[in-house]
């Protein structure tokens, strides 16, 4: 009980890991690609809670200026937003041609 | 300052990002998903406030719930999504799929057990009063600033990022 | 209710941080609830305030029945939102419907947690305020885009999309004025033009802090450097109402273009929530712009008249206020038609006038003066920004949508841009020239 209540960077862990899966199980098993591209969000988002919760424990470590984890994760967001952009303009691209959104549709290496 | 009722709203933003993220996966709707996510998101801000990174949930609101999220949902309406509503949602390897998941998070688990020793419990309480000046000098200062590099390549990955997604989006290029 | 006195004034004696600051969870929200009130009873005021001003702009009265001079219109205008029926498109999505207006509200009200009215008389101080200001409030968009998606029909989708548009992209020039601001903080030179001033310190993005940096440098930010502290308020300035969906930027929403836009299949109640979520956004972004640029809760000209009489004299300000509208108010009684259906109305307005003259002389006492003059300069800029806002959409005619984003993209954005450079090679040159020079 006490190790319950007492949230320590395991904790944190546990979390990040948790919505990692969900996320992986989205990309897997989901036909509809914008779905897939919001689990890719959910991943690189249980990734940034790893690197916050690391840097928190690096910051007890090495002084109260020690946040690699956090500008880590800061880059990070940038990269998911980027990303992301072009992901979508990709889907639009596609969806534009094939009229279609589901990624086993995708099954042509040329048309 | 102090953290008031820790284990509290370390459960429920746990309980809120969970629900949200088993959310994501199954909604027929995209727009439900995406305001799943959008839940999520916001849930891991608060979870980073509790991290006592204030700078970081501040840029997650901005960027993740803020900008990529609007971009989100302009594209589900953009597409017309009607019909895909009706279809199947789910791969036809769904089952390898989540045997794949299960067999990941076995190992999680294994190496969390194993290295369960190493963090400690209790954790310093520093002010965050200086967090925005701590990246600031990671980023920026003169003497510590060690990753003023990787923030020129970030804003010409955003370059390369716009332009991209211009061209791809466009009717005629 | 002795010892509840006692305690009030224990603590207003001894803080010198806001209540979130130090962990107060009581005082915290006795705050929020405060600000709360506060908000909702400037919503109302607005409303009857626009309305009044709208018309006397256009040469006509404006509400005259329901109360004294149309004084208690809003009431009326809430009971018959609340009680009209409440109507939901059959194919539209019920629960996102449902939804959208409360992400609105949530995101136009959440803002006001570090809104600061005084040096502690904040709910909390974030190390992150004005970053934590300008991402909630871009929260509103999801609400936006969602109610004209959920509402299933051609007008408000075309008006979502449009608003969000614009929304998202004069945040992009909110932005560049607001760092423009930030940058300012850090740059300790003396008065106008910044030049042999002191060596730079760190910035900071917290509210308070920004004011404080404004206080300690001797000039408000929007007179900095000039003119680049001036061209920044000014793009915020504009930005700002394209932002809030207000006039001239009103396409998404205006009557004769696209039927009320994306809150066109609200009716009743949740239509009222979308209303107060544009007003309390209105004066959120109003709050920042005074935050960062019009020196907060300080008082006009704090050096050039400076001293215990000067003091004195702008403290007086808040019961001369007040006083002034009890005396209007009063010249509007004597004014009013001596018919006896009037009598209710003459004596209502009366009373008004009683109330007000006596806050008035409320505000005359010295312990109460002090501690409220801080709030009431923050919030008589506030109200002169709201009057801008009615004195804009009784003045200008409307932007075309292709002409608004030509606006945000290709005249704010690099007037933006080019600010932003020009501030931060002024504040390089006065630091520079502050060096001492080794021959």
């Amino acid at each position: 009980m006490d190790a319950l209540l007492n949230i320590s960077t395991l904790h944190y862990l546990v979390v990040g890991a948790a919505l990692f899966l969900l996320g992986v199980i989205g990309v897997l098993t989901r036909r509809n690609v914008v779905v897939v591209l919001m689990s890719i969000e959910l991943i690189l988002n249980a990734v940034n809670l790893n690197l916050v919760a690391f840097s928190r424990y690096w910051q007890g470590l090495h002084g109260p200026t020690a946040l690699h984890g956090q500008v880590f994760a800061i880059f990070v967001i940038t990269d998911a937003a980027a990303e992301a952009a072009v992901g979508l303009g990709i889907l639009i691209a596609f969806f534009r041609n094939k009229e279609t959104v589901n990624v086993d549709e995708v099954n042509l290496l040329k048309w | 300052m102090t953290p008031v009722a820790t284990p509290f709203f370390f459960y429920l933003l746990t309980a809120i990002m969970i629900i949200g993220g088993v959310l994501v996966i199954t909604r027929k709707n995209a727009v439900h998903s995406a305001l799943a996510l959008i839940s999520t998101l916001l849930a891991q801000a608060g979870l980073y406030l509790m991290l006592y990174a204030p700078f970081v949930a501040g840029v997650q609101i901005i960027l993740y719930a803020g900008g990529i999220m609007v971009l989100f949902l302009f594209v589900i309406m953009l597409i017309n999504l009607e019909r895909s509503i009706r279809e199947r949602q789910f791969n036809k390897q769904w089952l390898i799929g989540i045997v794949a998941a299960a067999a990941l998070g076995g190992l999680f688990i294994a190496v969390y057990a194993k290295g369960k020793t190493l963090f400690p419990a209790g954790r310093v309480t520093y002010a965050e009063a200086q967090n925005t000046q701590g990246v600031a000098s990671l980023l920026y200062d003169p003497h510590t600033g060690i990753y003023m590099f990787s923030f020129e390549i970030a804003s010409l990955l955003l370059l390369v990022a716009i332009i991209g997604a211009v061209v791809m989006a466009k009717k005629r290029i | 209710m002795g010892a509840l006195i006692q305690y009030i004034e224990s603590y207003l004696k001894t803080n010198d941080v806001t209540p979130g600051a130090a962990g107060n969870i009581f005082w915290a929200f006795v705050y929020i609830v405060l600000v709360f009130l506060g908000l909702s009873v400037a919503v109302i005021a607005m409303n009857w305030l626009e309305r009044k001003i709208l018309a006397h702009m256009q040469v006509r009265l404006g509400p005259m029945r329901v109360g004294p001079h149309g004084l208690l219109q809003p009431i009326a205008d809430a009971l018959k939102l609340l009680l009209k029926e409440d109507i939901m498109p059959a194919e539209a999505d019920g629960f996102v419907f449902w939804m959208a207006p409360l992400i609105v509200v949530l995101a136009a009200f959440t803002v006001f947690v570090v809104v600061p009215f005084g040096p502690t008389h904040a709910i909390t101080d974030m190390n992150i305020g004005i970053l934590f200001m300008l991402g909630v409030s871009s929260l509103s968009v999801l609400g936006i885009v969602t109610a004209g998606w959920a509402s299933n029909s051609h007008y408000p989708m075309m008006g979502a999309l449009r608003s969000s548009a614009q929304m998202i992209s004069y945040e992009v020039a909110m932005g560049l004025a607001v760092v423009s601001a930030i940058l300012m903080t850090s740059l300790h030179g003396p008065g106008l033009y910044g030049v042999g001033g002191g060596a730079s310190d760190t910035g900071t993005l917290s509210m308070i802090g920004i004011v404080q940096a404004q206080q300690e440098q001797g000039v408000w930010f929007a007179f900095k450097f000039f003119p680049l502290g001036l061209v920044a308020f000014f793009i915020f300035a504009i930005a700002m109402v394209a932002e809030t969906n207000r006039a001239p930027f009103d396409l998404p929403e205006a009557e004769s273009e696209l039927t009320a836009g994306f809150h066109t299949e609200y009716s009743g109640f949740r239509w009222s929530l979308f209303f107060l979520a544009e007003y309390s956004a209105m004066i959120a972004v109003s709050s920042i712009a005074v935050t960062l640029w019009l020196g907060g809760w300080l008082r006009p000209f704090p050096n050039l008249l400076s001293g215990p009489t000067w003091d004195l004299v702008f403290s007086v300000f808040p019961g001369i206020t007040f006083l002034a509208l009890a005396a209007m108010c009063f010249y509007s009684t004597a004014r009013m038609p001596k018919h006896p259906l009037f009598k209710i109305q003459t004596i209502g307005l009366g009373g008004f006038g009683a109330v007000l003259a006596l806050i008035g002389l409320i505000l005359f006492v010295p312990q109460v003066r002090d501690r409220v003059g801080d709030i009431f300069w923050f919030c008589a800029k506030v109200a002169a920004f709201m009057y801008l806002y009615i004195w804009y959409r009784g003045t200008f005619p409307r932007y075309r949508f292709d002409q608004l984003m030509k606006v945000g993209w290709k005249i704010l954005l690099p007037i933006g841009l080019a600010v932003f450079i020009l501030t931060a090679i002024a504040g390089i040159v006065g630091f520079l020239m502050s060096q001492p020079v080794l021959h």
